[in-house]
């Protein structure tokens, strides 16, 4: 594999997938939500706790994850299935995982640039009192991460199927999943509590999320990450069985 | 730039759509495949491509096999596959960028063959449209241009005129013939028009299998049954079932012969001769003998349509 014409072959497909977010409605449409529902809630904590930090953003925000990341992803591979282009695609000199790679990268980047305008609260919080940079630097970074992980499961979600509708609901629901892992602790045996716990993306968020960011955290994104890439692309070649 | 294609076979599951084809195609020819709806031919582009594996068998374009060398075929091939997919929110010229890019092209000649696609096929006035705007004769065009945007050696057209209007697909005909004529080109139709209008040669499929392989000229003579002639003359006679017919069977190499009506003292006989005889001469030889006015007389050739149906029906 030639690694400069892979990084060349996934930028473009970057390029064109990130272009068609901000030709259609889809960009505005996401971070106008996005910012909307994250400042409502936003400004209400900031004026009725009185305390100057990020810290019910940073509980918001993955639920508005659950909802906003399959909504990007759903049509990544699946519209393409549907409408044929695919053929299109992979009969070009690219191999599967340059395209699996851009399109993930294009919905990450989609979402770290909203992620990037709502600094907007962080600057108006600043300027009002003392803000603690830790907490916050760990949050945005652990949300990207948790965004990253969320994105890679939109996006096997959507090599599934041609239809967007399936693709939504599927992404959603195996998001939710990972997101409830650790809020149901109380009903799982014992011995089990220690793996589900592990497994969940909110215990090594919110671990991150304190500002420490331990390896164990990123490296449990990173993997879960690469490891649903990976089946993307094994979907993706299921045209070849 | 030629391409050979050795014993391939695809399963979809139990069924099978292509059964043990093999053909070669050879540098600069055009070659249609010809077949009617179901009978592999879009499987097997889908083969040649790389789009699937085969489930037995070998491609090699160029001396490169599919399976080991798939990234250097694909970079020889143009692809336009059936129904024309397109991504209809791109304009034009996004299009044809990002499918040069895609095969890699470096900027300049991106910049050529940009300018030089549009130019060959005549999408200057809508190259800042959005595709999904476009008319179907539009788009196929666009179709064309992305498929020969780093100008391929070898063009796999999958039903490249199929859901066009007659003057679109004269257009588009004419426009394969043009770029065609330095490249290599598969292309597939159920349309047999299309195929004596652009193809050096025919290669006939039919239920996975191939039928026929040849050019159109030779499949015509290679499936030509019996000789048709058709005659029509004027003669006053009573019954023309006992006056005339059988003085028309009793010519030589005659098979068969058909009454086609009358009227007004004029008769019409299709005449069925041996293969490969020619008896008009007689058949005039004995009108003037019998004082018959011989007022047509046709020799009917078998059309690469008869052939077809021959060869395709179930």
């Amino acid at each position: 594999m030639d690694f400069r014409k892979s990084m060349t072959n996934i930028g473009t497909i970057f390029q064109k997938e990130l272009r068609s977010y901000f030709n259609s409605a889809v960009a505005y449409v996401v971070i106008v939500v996005f910012l909307a529902i994250v400042g409502w809630f936003h400004a209400n904590a900031l004026f009725l706790a009185n305390t100057a930090s990020l810290r019910l953003m940073f509980e918001l925000v993955p639920i508005v994850f659950l909802f906003i990341v399959p909504a990007i992803t759903m049509r990544l591979l699946s519209e393409e299935k549907k409408s044929g282009t695919i053929e299109l695609l992979t009969t070009k000199p690219l191999i599967d995982v340059e395209i699996v790679l851009g399109k993930f990268l294009a919905a990450w980047a989609l979402i770290g640039v909203t992620l990037l305008l709502t600094l907007v609260y962080y600057f108006t919080i600043a300027a009002l009192g003392d803000i603690d940079n830790g907490p916050v630097v760990g949050g945005y970074f652990g949300l990207l991460l948790m965004a990253g992980v969320y994105v890679a499961i939109g996006v096997l979600a959507s090599s599934l199927t041609d239809n967007q509708v399936i693709a939504f609901i599927v992404g959603f629901v195996f998001v939710f999943l990972f997101f409830m892992l650790d809020k149901v602790l109380l009903y799982v045996p014992e011995g089990l509590t220690s793996i589900i716990e592990f497994l969940s993306v909110d215990y090594h968020f919110s671990n991150i999320a304190r500002g420490v960011v331990d390896s164990r955290d990123v490296l449990y994104f990173l993997s879960l990450l690469g490891f649903t890439l990976y089946l993307s692309v094994l979907s993706l070649e299921r045209r070849k069985w | 730039m030629a391409i050979t294609v050795r014993n391939l076979t695809k399963y979809y599951g139990q069924e099978r759509a292509i059964d043990n084809i093999s053909f070669d195609v050879k540098t600069g020819e055009i070659v249609g495949f010809l077949g009617p709806n179901g009978a592999g031919k879009t499987t097997t582009m889908k083969i040649i491509t790389c789009y699937m594996p085969p489930s037995a068998g070998t491609v090699e374009v160029d001396g490169y096999n599919i399976a080991d060398h798939s990234l250097e075929v694909r970079r020889k091939i143009g692809y336009l596959p059936e129904l024309n997919p397109l991504y209809l929110d791109m304009n034009v010229v996004e299009y044809l960028e990002y499918a040069a890019r895609l095969h890699g092209i470096d900027k300049a000649t991106l910049k050529r063959q940009l300018a030089s696609m549009i130019e060959v096929c005549g999408l200057k006035e809508v190259r800042h449209k959005d595709i999904g705007e476009l008319s179907k004769g539009y788009k196929q065009r666009v179709g064309l241009a992305q498929a020969m945007i780093h100008d391929p050696e070898v063009l796999i057209l999958d039903e490249p005129t199929s859901g066009l209007d007659p003057n679109q697909i004269v257009e588009i005909r004419n426009l394969i013939r043009q770029l065609g004529r330095a490249k290599t080109v598969v292309l597939s139709t159920h349309i047999l028009s299309e195929v004596q209008a652009t193809c050096d040669r025919v290669v006939i499929v039919n239920e996975g299998a191939i039928v026929a392989d040849g050019t159109p000229g030779q499949l015509q003579q290679e499936f030509r049954g019996s000789e048709l002639i058709v005659i029509e003359l004027k003669a006053q006679v009573a019954n023309p079932m006992v006056d005339i017919f059988p003085k028309l069977q009793a010519l030589s190499n005659i098979e068969s012969v058909e009454y086609g009506g009358g009227e007004n003292g004029a008769h019409r006989f299709s005449l069925f001769a041996a293969k490969g005889s020619d008896i008009r001469e007689e058949v005039f030889r004995q009108a003037v003998q019998e004082r018959w006015v011989l007022l047509e007389l046709t020799r009917k050739a078998t059309s690469l349509e008869e052939v077809f149906h021959k060869l395709t029906k179930v």
